[in-house]
């Protein structure tokens, strides 16, 4: 069992090897297929059928400094082809250097510009998804305790408090003064479950779920500017002080206030590592399970359907590990991010110690 | 690098659901959820508490009950350790007046025979004396020269007499 593992593991390191040479063949392609589908994107791709791309479309919302406002169907730019333009929009290619994927507009002068775009993409799908998911999920069980505290909860009230305690008891109150459980704990919950269900629905690989939310930049910077603002904004008046005017020697903050500077520089650092590291684990994740699937076609590309048959083995096999794993990082994501977030906030509340 | 510039669009749409997500789960979520468990929590541990205490009190009334009942067994038992002496008592009593009595009884009937017996021994003295009497005036009456027809005389009377003698 265990050389018969060594030897599937050699072999699809060899094949790695060869797919990556083939990459170099073919990196453009490969390039956008996983890039494409890990990045923000206008439609739903969901399959071809006799060349016809089936997709579900949404909206696009663009404000061109030139022409105003143009609301339309995605339909109309995702189906263009090369060279063509809709409303002078068009989408650029996975391929182009400044705006890859990215709707960009032709102006008069035939410049190729980006407008402001507040297109519902495909995160923006996600994003309501999960949130209206959140709500359908919560608000019922909140309305039975609300209508009936002291009832026997039902299995899915049961569900409900254990998650909401899971996160509560484990996460939020080790790190929290207890009197500011109440104040901050909405936000965590919301958090938590929020990264929660987004990594998770992001695993799905099929419409309405696949959207990578978590893994795209925007999206972690928002969270991790909610907490940046419950860290500083609510912080108390010992946390400032810590910050502003530190118990160190007397020539580290005056006349040049450097332990200040440092300490200001530290409050953005530590939302800044939360933004990247939810960010990065999870692209990495989905861009490691397209990458297996992409090594199928370019083994069967470079060496024929029969290679690329036994490589799919090998690859399916790795990506049913990989999901599983991803599956785990989703929790652990949510974790440590709602962790951090809540020791971070709980630093901010402390009151000096009475000596 | 396109991947690592946020998109302001898609930040937007961002912030838009996710603030509506947290206030409403805010507002009417959490808090709900979280009181109610907390509240459940507190009238659980009240119940145990209470629950304890009846325990206890049930407890204290048990072992009033057991000390009620060793009472009334420890009563019971003097009660009859009581009852039997006063049973042996009673007898002994009644043993010692029935003795007297008895005694008494003996006493006067000894009394009673000593007194007849004297009554019985006067008359018989008496019986004798006139016997006596009336034998010796009969002796006297009959002048008898010849001493054996004397003494067969007296035999002959003694034998007239006999059952006067013997009663």
């Amino acid at each position: 069992m265990r050389t018969a593992l060594r030897h599937i593991i050699l072999l699809f390191m060899l094949m790695l090897s060869v797919g990556l040479k083939a990459e170099e063949k073919e990196s453009l392609d490969v390039k956008s297929f996983i890039f494409g589908h890990t990045s923000d994107g206008y439609c739903f791709h969901i399959t071809e059928i006799k060349g016809e791309p089936v997709c579900v479309w949404l909206p696009v919302i663009v404000h061109s400094k030139e022409t105003g406002w143009h609301v339309f169907s995605s339909k109309h730019v995702c189906e263009l082809k090369e060279g063509e333009t809709y409303q002078s929009f068009y989408i650029a290619p996975m391929t182009d250097p400044k705006y890859p994927g990215k709707l960009v507009e032709v102006n008069a002068q035939g410049e190729i510009k980006r407008p402001f775009d507040l297109s519902f993409t495909r995160n923006a799908f996600g994003i309501f998804l999960v949130c209206g998911f959140m709500l359908a999920f919560f608000l019922p069980a909140a309305k039975k305790y609300k209508k009936d505290p002291m009832g026997t909860p039902t299995k899915y009230q049961g569900l409900v408090e254990w998650l909401t305690y899971m996160v509560l008891d484990g996460i939020i109150c080790p790190s929290i003064p207890k009197s500011k459980v109440p104040k901050f704990a909405p936000y965590l919950l919301t958090v938590f479950f929020f990264i929660f269900f987004c990594n998770l629905f992001g695993l799905i690989p099929f419409f309405p779920f696949g959207a990578n939310v978590t893994g795209n930049l925007s999206i972690t910077l928002v969270l991790a500017l909610c907490t940046y603002v419950a860290v500083n904004i609510f912080g108390n008046r010992h946390y400032w002080k810590d910050i502003l005017w530190p118990d160190v020697p007397m020539f580290l903050k005056f006349p040049i206030p450097l332990m200040p500077i440092i300490e200001l520089i530290s409050t953005l650092t530590k939302p800044f590592a939360l933004m990247i590291r939810l960010f990065a684990n999870i692209l990495a994740g989905h861009i490691i399970i397209m990458v297996l699937m992409a090594l199928i076609f370019i083994i069967g590309g470079m060496y024929g359907a029969g290679l690329g048959a036994a490589t799919s083995v090998i690859s399916i096999f790795m990506m049913v590990f990989m999901t599983a794993l991803e599956c785990l990082v989703a929790y652990i994501q949510a974790y440590v991010f709602t962790m951090l977030s809540s020791i971070f906030i709980g630093m901010a509340q402390e009151e000096p110690k009475e000596e | 690098m396109e991947l690592f510039l946020p998109e302001s669009g898609l930040m937007f749409w961002m912030l838009i659901g996710f603030l509506i997500v947290l206030l409403i789960l805010a507002k009417v979520g959490w808090p709900m959820i979280m009181g109610a468990v907390d509240k459940r929590n507190q009238h659980i541990s009240d119940s145990l508490q209470e629950a304890q205490e009846a325990h206890d009190a049930l407890a204290g009334i048990e072992a009033a009950k057991e000390k009620a009942l060793a009472e009334s067994h420890a009563e019971q038992i003097r009660i009859m350790n009581e009852s039997q002496e006063l049973k042996k008592q009673l007898i002994e009593e009644a043993r010692n007046e029935a003795r007297a009595e008895a005694e008494k009884i003996v006493a006067d009937a000894r009394l009673k025979i000593q007194k007849e017996q004297t009554e019985a021994m006067n008359q018989i003295k008496a019986e004798v004396i006139t016997l006596s009497v009336d034998i010796a005036e009969k002796l006297l009456q009959r002048e008898l020269s010849d001493k054996d027809q004397q003494s067969r005389y007296v035999e002959e009377l003694l034998n007239e007499n006999k059952p006067r003698i013997e009663a």
